[in-house]
């Protein structure tokens, strides 16, 4: 019996020991294997930091998820954030959360419990959180401020279903930017038309100068001037309809923009997909300790020139990607995304949330938020345009000027496909291999548009 | 079996009970051990908590990956969203995904680099400061310095190093200038062994430690008696020390092998895993991780490293068990 029991017990630990080598084992590789429960613990701890506010004063108190913690939106946000909780009499928590850790989380945090009030982007990505059933329809919210905005800011800030979700804040043209005094001292002109884009080039490149600086480890810049391109040659509905997936990848039109790339690809700056988008302004808009500016020019969007010390911000000019002497030059067409506020499915305080998107929408507010984030300008009609720098005059001119505005790329496309394995990925391969078969090349992103899941 | 556990079963009585035990009287009933209830308790809630936390946090969610790669799901909603497609993931892997043979193709590399390249090279360095050079203790923490900074330090450091414009290794270069500047990070066809470079700075220190502690138990009569017998120095290190040292071959061996199948963190730090970088480690993260997740699809992939991991696993257990007998 002794003799037994005690080996039967020792089996059975050695069994229970080897098991549990094993599985640690296994533990050690299979880390990045996904428990359902871990990206709700994430969001759980993203909402724990939210703590209930007290003493609740007319509507009462409410909560904002805001998706910034650099110096100048953070200080923005928290403005409009104090001056409207005056204006309507509630009191709003505010919890700031780094920009990016915000976008990945942002599923898992939408359905745990967000805040009230959460900053997020227009168009196909608020669409697709609407369509979830995560965010609470402001039509009523828009019955108020609809007045305010022009049509196409109501287009994207509604939903699939035609409902509003959104209230917009503010947002930013993707354009061209230079130095004045860099042009003034070579005596370069504005390039209206891209053959006078690239007699500009060849006249950089004789000076020394890379015409075009790019940098696109981050997988997104390179989108921006796919977009500019796409709705250059074949228009702002094409780029709309192509992003939804009305039209095709394998499309002759697609081919065409990026055989025009492949062209003009000579004109950037060499090894974009292993440079950040701040050393690329850096190239462009900052000059070296010797006065010396590696790049005449920089494509982005307008928030590029916070790379460049305050007192020289005056001396940052930008203009429109030049036109393409087509059919689509009257509407000139650009990418301007805008940011604003929404609502998560089931607001603690349904009336305090909303009474903040209403003072979100007017112009009093938005020149609160403009007067200190320097690269945005309003999205109201009626903007106070006061306090703006040379920097925010010139970008709203130029979004005025345009006769559509695209979100971009990754806006207007959804997440899965514009993401780091789909079109960041894809366009990387094209940078790295313009000379690649072109052909071949769409078809493998049709493919895997096709092999996405229905939405 | 019934034969070994006999034997054990002989051997051990009362060293197997533990002190604990003659302490105690008898128990009065006829069915009776030598563990004490209480040694009973102990040794379930022992081996049985870290059990249950081993299957609760790994088998489940291993078991729950398996399930989820046949299935289309975004991660919103409940479980009813969740939808079974069959092999679809599999096959999209195969036929669409592109970055998916590259992964596997930089992921057996990194392995190849570990193995010939990276691990050889700390044992080197453990047998060279085993001999007591002048300030060996230096060295030993000047090579050991990079294990404490974690990867994600470490690719930071070595993106200073590798700028194109501002770094360190092209101005040494004076390489600097567009049209004859290196991409380090940003070309494809070079910025996977330049974070090899980077992983092995850190992959070295730790093998040599390990190594290094072999060393040092190793006993020196034996190596002296090689020396008598007239071996040269490097006749002794691969006849004699090198089989001796096996049970830490071994452990440097496993240990190279799931540093290598969980590189991760300087690729997705470096780039999130694009253009050159990709790994199976990073695929499985873009597709889970982000604002639209495809958990099926990259499930679908954590299987296929989990099926990978499972060789190595099962050598190690084979090898470690056989130890014991």
């Amino acid at each position: 019996m002794v003799g037994f029991a005690a080996p039967w017990r020792r089996n059975g630990l050695v069994t229970l020991g080897t098991l549990a080598i094993i599985l640690s084992a296994c533990s050690g590789s299979a880390t990045p294997t996904p428990a359902p429960s871990a990206a709700a613990s994430v969001a759980a701890s993203a909402a724990a930091s939210v703590a209930p506010s007290a003493a609740p004063s007319g509507l009462g108190a409410t909560t904002a998820g805001i998706n910034e913690t650099d110096k100048q939106p953070k200080a923005a946000v928290q403005a409009i954030v104090d001056f409207c909780s005056a204006q309507a009499g509630i009191t709003i928590k505010a919890n700031f959360v780094d920009h990016n850790t915000f976008q990945n989380q942002i599923s898992s945090y939408l359905q745990g419990t967000p805040d009230d009030i959460v900053k997020w982007f227009a168009g196909n990505r608020l669409r697709f959180f609407a369509a979830q059933g995560l965010l609470t329809p402001i039509d009523d919210v828009w019955a108020t401020i609809g007045a305010n905005y022009s049509d196409a800011f109501k287009v994207a800030s509604t939903g699939a279903d035609g409902h509003q979700y959104f209230v917009p804040n503010i947002n930013y043209p993707w354009v061209v930017m230079y130095r004045k005094s860099l042009f003034a001292a070579k005596g370069y002109t504005i390039p209206k038309t891209i053959a006078e884009f690239t007699a500009l080039g060849d006249k950089m490149k004789a000076d020394g100068l890379v015409p075009l600086a790019l940098g696109d480890k981050d997988g997104w810049p390179a989108m921006g001037t796919f977009d500019i391109l796409n709705m250059r040659m074949n228009g702002y509905q094409f780029h709309v309809d192509l992003m939804a997936g009305k039209e095709k990848w394998t499309d002759p039109r697609v081919k065409d923009v990026f055989t025009k790339w492949a062209e003009l690809l000579p004109y950037f700056q060499q090894g974009s997909p292993g440079r950040i988008w701040q050393d690329a302004a850096q190239a462009a808009l900052v000059p070296s300790a010797a006065g010396k500016f590696t790049a005449g020019m920089y494509f982005l969007g307008t928030f590029a020139a916070q790379q460049v010390p305050t007192a020289d911000i005056e001396d940052v000019g930008f203009f429109p990607f030049p036109l393409f002497g087509n059919k689509w030059d009257t509407e000139n067409a650009i990418d301007a995304p805008i940011d604003g506020f929404m609502l998560s499915a089931k607001p603690k305080n349904l009336p305090a949330a909303k009474a903040f998107l209403e003072c979100a929408g007017t112009a009093a507010s938005q020149k609160i938020y403009t007067g200190i984030s320097s690269g945005d300008v309003a999205t109201v009609k009626n903007a106070d345009m006061s306090g703006y720098n040379s920097v925010q005059k010139a970008s709203a001119e130029i979004i005025a000027g345009a006769g559509a505005i695209a979100q971009f790329l990754d806006r207007d496309a959804r997440a899965d496909f514009a993401g780091p394995s789909g079109m960041q990925g894809f366009l990387l391969s094209f940078l790295n291999n313009p000379s690649q078969d072109l052909g071949k090349f769409l078809s493998g992103i049709q493919a895997y548009y096709d092999s996405l899941p229905p939405q | 079996m019934a034969d070994r556990a006999a034997r054990s079963g002989s051997t051990t009585p009362p060293a197997g009970a533990g002190g604990v035990a003659s302490s105690r009287p008898a128990p009065k009933k006829k069915h009776y051990s030598l563990l004490t209830r209480r040694d009973t308790i102990t040794l379930w809630v022992m081996a049985g908590i870290p059990t249950l936390l081993v299957g609760v946090f790994i088998l489940l969610p291993t078991l729950a990956s398996i399930v989820l790669s046949f299935t289309s799901w975004n991660g919103i909603g409940g479980l009813g969203a969740i939808k079974f497609i069959g092999l679809k993931n599999y096959s999209d892997l195969i036929n669409v995904y592109q970055p998916f043979f590259p992964a596997l193709e930089h992921n057996l590399i990194w392995l190849v680099f570990f193995l010939l390249i990276a691990t050889p090279l700390g044992m080197f360095f453990a047998v060279l400061l085993d001999k007591n050079i002048r300030g060996t203790r230096i060295y030993q923490s000047a090579l050991y310095m990079p294990v404490v900074l974690s990867l994600a330090i470490v690719g930071f450091i070595w993106q200073l190093i590798y700028a194109p414009e501002q770094g360190l290794l092209n101005n040494l270069l004076g390489r600097t200038e567009q049209g004859n500047q290196i991409s380090w990070l940003g070309d494809p066809s070079i910025n996977l062994w330049a974070i090899l470079v980077a992983a092995s700075w850190r992959q070295v220190g730790y093998v040599m430690v390990l190594y290094l502690a072999g060393l040092k138990g190793f006993d020196p009569v034996l190596r002296e008696a090689a020396s008598i017998d007239g071996a040269s120095e490097v006749q002794t290190f691969f006849r004699v020390v090198f089989p001796v040292m096996r049970p830490i071959n071994i452990v440097i061996l496993v240990i190279t092998v799931i540093e290598s199948l969980r590189a991760f963190d300087l690729a997705f730090i470096t780039n999130k895993g694009l253009n050159g970088l990709e790994l199976l480690s990073t695929l499985v993260t873009n597709n889970i991780i982000g604002e639209t997740s495809r958990i099926g699809f990259g499930s679908a992939i954590a299987v296929v490293l989990l099926v990978i991991s499972v060789g190595p696993i099962i050598f190690y257990l084979f090898r470690s068990l056989k130890e014991d007998d």
